[in-house]
């Protein structure tokens, strides 16, 4: 039994949430999806590591979630819609968490972010039919 | 019989949500970005489309991965909006039209597209943020919606091309229904980014900009794509651009473009508004 391979696993930086990443974190999966519930994200806020018993992460799925390792979630098969379920309540907004996964702060990511606009009038004035362009 | 009068596209990101529920939408940072919706909303105000068919993904509120549909189309007569993990206030629900819905599920399948239907079905930003951005907040919506739901979140997901014939297939759905209504079509989500990942922050103007003319003029170029190909240009989320594929295929082919909008970085992304109106 193996994983077979696919021509965007060669994407640099990216982890494709395919069945390889779905299937061993599925329990992670499941208690980021019960964060919906708020009185679930005050459990969770209480005693992660009980949270995490009673749902069936474990291991190092477990250390994961108490170390609020979001790129190693990412890696371990988090989904990143699911992830920010975990990280948004606790301050960690998805640029935030984007700068987390460079190792850079929030701001720099915010600044390079910023920049991808740089000669946005330019670019649209090059073309037809943009509004304001 | 019913018509279709158009399609639009419009970004979903929750971000648009707490920019408009904050008040924000004409501080610096966003004034352009919601100043392009203006000629979206004008011609929705003037054509009052009767229902609006809402082209959207699901980001882990109604649907858990133990059971992802390809497809899934809402059938019931009202959908509701729920906590998504950050505590929000949830938006006044919005009315459905189940017979209109059943009708197209029934017209899907005779097609060969499988559709899951769903007469419970919890709207998620994907679904409620354009709606906002396009009519503005309100306690009773202006327009009756359908939710249709395309898995963008776990691979595989469909191709360009599947959902470009998914949206031909909707076109002969809903000109196949018998009552006078007047129907748009929004594609949401995209244009390129990418949240996950060494790579996240990734925006690529110029294939935005590519997109967006072929879109409304040539969408079989699109269609070409592979989604690994696609992800390796407009990022893992990006992939979500797809879904305007669905809102083109109900279109003729010659579509007259009433408004083309971009702008880039909003929040993670770059962001696109179409307007594409039938001809007669």
């Amino acid at each position: 039994m193996s994983w077979i391979k696919h021509d965007y696993d060669d994407i640099p930086g990216t982890y494709v949430f395919d069945g390889k990443h779905a299937h061993g974190a599925y329990p992670l999966n499941k208690l980021l999806f019960s964060l919906n519930d708020a009185t679930n994200r005050e459990s969770f806020e209480r005693d992660p590591a009980a949270y995490c018993d009673t749902h069936g992460v474990s291991g190092s799925y477990k250390e994961l979630v108490l170390e609020k390792d979001f790129l190693g979630m990412l890696r371990a098969g988090a989904n990143i819609y699911y992830l920010a379920k975990m990280a948004v309540p606790r301050g960690v907004s998805v640029q935030a968490a984007g700068a987390r996964f460079q190792g850079i702060s929030t701001q720099e990511f915010q600044a390079k972010l910023l920049a991808k606009g740089d000669g946005l009038a330019q670019r649209l004035a090059m073309r037809e039919g943009f509004w304001n362009g | 019989m019913a018509r279709i009068i158009g399609g639009v596209t419009s970004s979903h990101i929750p971000a648009v949500g707490n920019a408009i529920a904050n008040n924000q939408t004409q501080e610096p940072y966003w004034k352009r970005f919601f100043d392009g919706y203006k000629p979206a909303q004008a011609w929705l105000r003037e054509k009052k489309p009767d229902v609006a068919i809402v082209v959207y993904n699901d980001h882990g509120l109604n649907f858990f991965l133990d059971k992802i549909p390809t497809f899934a189309l809402g059938c019931a007569d009202v959908y509701h909006n729920a906590d998504e993990g950050w505590a929000l206030k949830p938006v006044a629900p919005f009315k459905g039209d189940a017979q209109f819905s059943w009708h197209i599920a029934e017209s899907l399948v005779s097609q060969e597209f499988d559709i899951c239907t769903c007469q419970d079905m919890k709207v998620d930003h994907g679904f409620v943020n354009p709606i906002r951005a396009l009519y503005g907040t309100h306690d009773v919506w202006p327009v009756t919606t359908i939710p249709l739901a395309v898995n963008t979140v776990q691979h595989p997901v469909p191709t360009a091309q599947r959902c470009y014939k998914l949206g031909q297939a909707l076109r002969q759905a809903i000109e196949s229904y018998t009552e006078d209504l007047s129907v748009v079509v929004f594609g949401t989500g995209g244009l390129s980014h990418q949240l996950q990942g060494e790579r996240a922050g990734l925006i690529d103007v110029e294939f935005d900009l590519d997109c967006m003319d072929k879109i409304a003029n040539d969408p079989l170029w699109m269609t070409r794509f592979s989604n690994a190909d696609l992800m390796r240009r407009a990022g893992t989320e990006g992939i979500e651009t797809i879904m305007w594929l669905v809102m083109r295929g109900t279109l003729q082919s010659n579509v007259k473009v009433i408004h083309k909008h971009y702008h880039a970085p909003i929040s993670n992304t770059g962001a696109g508004v179409l307007v594409l109106e039938n001809y007669g």
